[in-house]
């Protein structure tokens, strides 16, 4: 019960977010055909198949490098508007693990803020737009508050806040996307980049309960 | 409904298996750049200004069927229905630039708009000079003062062939990106989806319309349009799509304009000469004249079934670039 990842736990964490992802595929395939085009589960499952062949390299051996070598394999290979921002989220994340090299509360909490910060930036979006960001910012700031409580908490923290975010988006009238024209029509339905976001968390949540 | 029949291998190789064969018919005047799915020209004059033009795959012959002379120079393409990745946009643009700058053309997508931007970033690293101009054609998406809200469908063939022409001839990028800004503010455009269009490695529609339904304004990727209607006449429908094409601009009587009949994909030419009898109808009604028209297949969906509709006004300046002779496999004129 160290409440840390070290470079190796962390590569392994990221195959099973990957992992999970992937498995995942037909839940995102079938939230997106609801009120997009469809194509959000293959393109998760083309960058996280990428993914973990990145895991394999040299470069991804340390914390940092993992969540960057995961991040560069969605922006390549997931593409259009997902591959842009989840691949934002796990590059810019990856930059709070340099220092220490490993992934503890504080660090896992910082990553999640600076990858939320780097998503806001590139998408010119704002929460309430039923995007990924309705799910990663509630996540975030669940994260930052349990932190002190160890890894396990705040990974499950996160997730939970994700969820909400999830739920919450239901409510949320898409503004920005593909979507964006259904307006109305896009009540109801949970935004599947949020979905995602939980997703990916959740398997987070899982790989370090009990860390 | 029933998912659709393709005539496919391995769906996760529906992308790489096509830009194949594309590159395979352009009979050696494009080639597929190594590692990439990235089409580029080979015969780029030294001194050019440079366009590329790109975007998700499986709306062929656009963009990659675009690319020749006086057309785009490059074409980054993406997975089916998805933007192009930075590290493809900026290998195609190093692969076309000749010294005097790369123009971006585009449709205004959340997807493409991050990708292109991200692929700036990692080109000025290089010193390269890149502009973007990004189409937004699609009167159905927004309002007139949301300009940067609606979606680019098939006013992107108007502006690659203005902006092609432009770049050959043109000896800056300033010039070059000044001409597709104009092109940009004078082209208006409308859709009708008539039954939907799938993904390939999904093998589902893309959503649902009933056999008696038709979607006014819907998107080229089935985003939902201004309304859902039964089905009507050829003529309704052309009356429907001016009314709000005509008011967007607006055109005014003494204009002149290029017109643009799209198939979406499954849409028969019969179908689409009968929408334009009644068009010309109502040109000529509100006295505006048609220097050209184009009636055919250049941006699809897929199966999708429907048309849209694209009039750009037209100066001396804009008549000349889109008058040169175009060579490209999914556009060319003499």
């Amino acid at each position: 019960m160290t409440g840390t990842l070290d470079a190796s736990a962390v590569r392994d964490m990221m195959r099973a977010v990957a992992q999970s992802l992937i498995d995942q595929t037909d839940v995102l395939t079938n939230a997106d055909l609801t009120i997009g085009d469809g194509d959000h589960g293959v393109g998760m499952r083309r960058g996280f198949e990428a993914a973990l062949i990145a895991l394999e390299a040299e470069e991804a051996a340390s914390a940092e490098g993992a969540f960057k070598a995961v991040g560069t394999a969605i922006l390549s290979n997931t593409g259009g508007a997902a591959g842009a921002v989840f691949g934002t989220l796990f590059r810019a994340g990856s930059k709070a693990f340099a220092a220490s090299g490993v992934i503890d509360d504080a660090s896992f909490a910082t990553a999640l803020e600076e990858g939320l910060a780097a998503v806001l930036k590139r998408g010119g979006v704002t929460e309430g737009q039923k995007t990924m960001v309705d799910a990663l910012a509630p996540a975030s700031r669940a994260a930052r508050a349990a932190v002190g409580q160890g890894l396990a908490a705040v990974t499950a923290a996160a997730t939970q806040g994700a969820l909400d975010g999830v739920e919450a988006s239901k409510a949320m009238i898409a503004t920005t996307g593909k979507a964006r024209s259904l307006g109305e029509r896009s009540i109801g339905h949970p935004d599947p980049g949020a979905i995602s976001v939980s997703l990916i968390l959740k398997a987070m949540q899982d790989f370090t309960a009990g860390a | 409904m029933a998912n659709p029949k393709k005539i496919l291998n391995d769906v996760k190789r529906v992308v790489p298996e096509m830009i194949e064969g594309l590159a395979l018919a352009n009979d050696g005047r494009v080639y597929k750049l190594d590692g990439k799915p990235a089409l580029i020209r080979k015969d780029i004059p030294d001194g050019k200004v440079a366009l590329l033009i790109g975007g998700g795959s499986g709306h062929e012959p656009l963009f990659h069927g675009f690319v020749g002379k006086n057309m785009g120079d490059g074409a980054a393409c993406g997975n089916v229905f998805a933007a192009p990745s930075p590290d493809v946009i900026a290998a195609a643009a190093k692969a076309v630039h000749r010294g005097k700058g790369v123009l971006f053309l585009y449709g205004n997508y959340a997807g493409d708009n991050m990708n292109f931007d991200m692929a700036v970033e990692l080109l000025e690293d290089d010193g390269i000079e890149v502009r973007t101009v990004r189409v937004c054609d699609d009167v159905a998406a927004a309002p007139p003062e949301r300009m940067h809200d609606r979606r680019g469908i098939a006013g992107d063939i108007y502006m690659i062939k203005v902006a092609g022409g432009a770049a050959s001839e043109l000896g800056t990028l300033d010039e070059v990106e000044r001409v597709a800004r104009k092109a940009q503010g004078w082209v208006r455009s409308m859709g009708v989806a008539v039954s939907a269009g799938s993904i390939p490695e999904t093998g589902k529609l893309t959503f649902e319309l009933a056999d008696d339904e038709i979607e006014v304004g819907m998107g080229a990727h089935g985003e939902a349009g201004i309304a859902r209607q039964k089905l009507k006449s050829a003529d309704a429908i052309a009356d429907e799509l001016m009314d709000k094409i005509l008011a967007d601009l607006p055109f005014k009587r003494g204009d002149e304009v290029a017109l643009m009949i799209n198939n979406l994909g499954a849409t028969t030419m019969m179908e689409m000469l009968i929408v334009n009898r009644r068009i010309r109808a109502i040109l000529e009604r509100e006295g505006i004249s048609v220097h050209r028209t184009d009636v055919g297949t250049w941006l699809t969906v897929q199966e999708m079934a429907g048309f849209s509709v694209t009039l750009m006004k037209l100066d001396d300046e804009l008549k000349r670039y889109l008058d040169m002779p175009a060579e490209s496999l999914g556009y060319s004129r003499m």
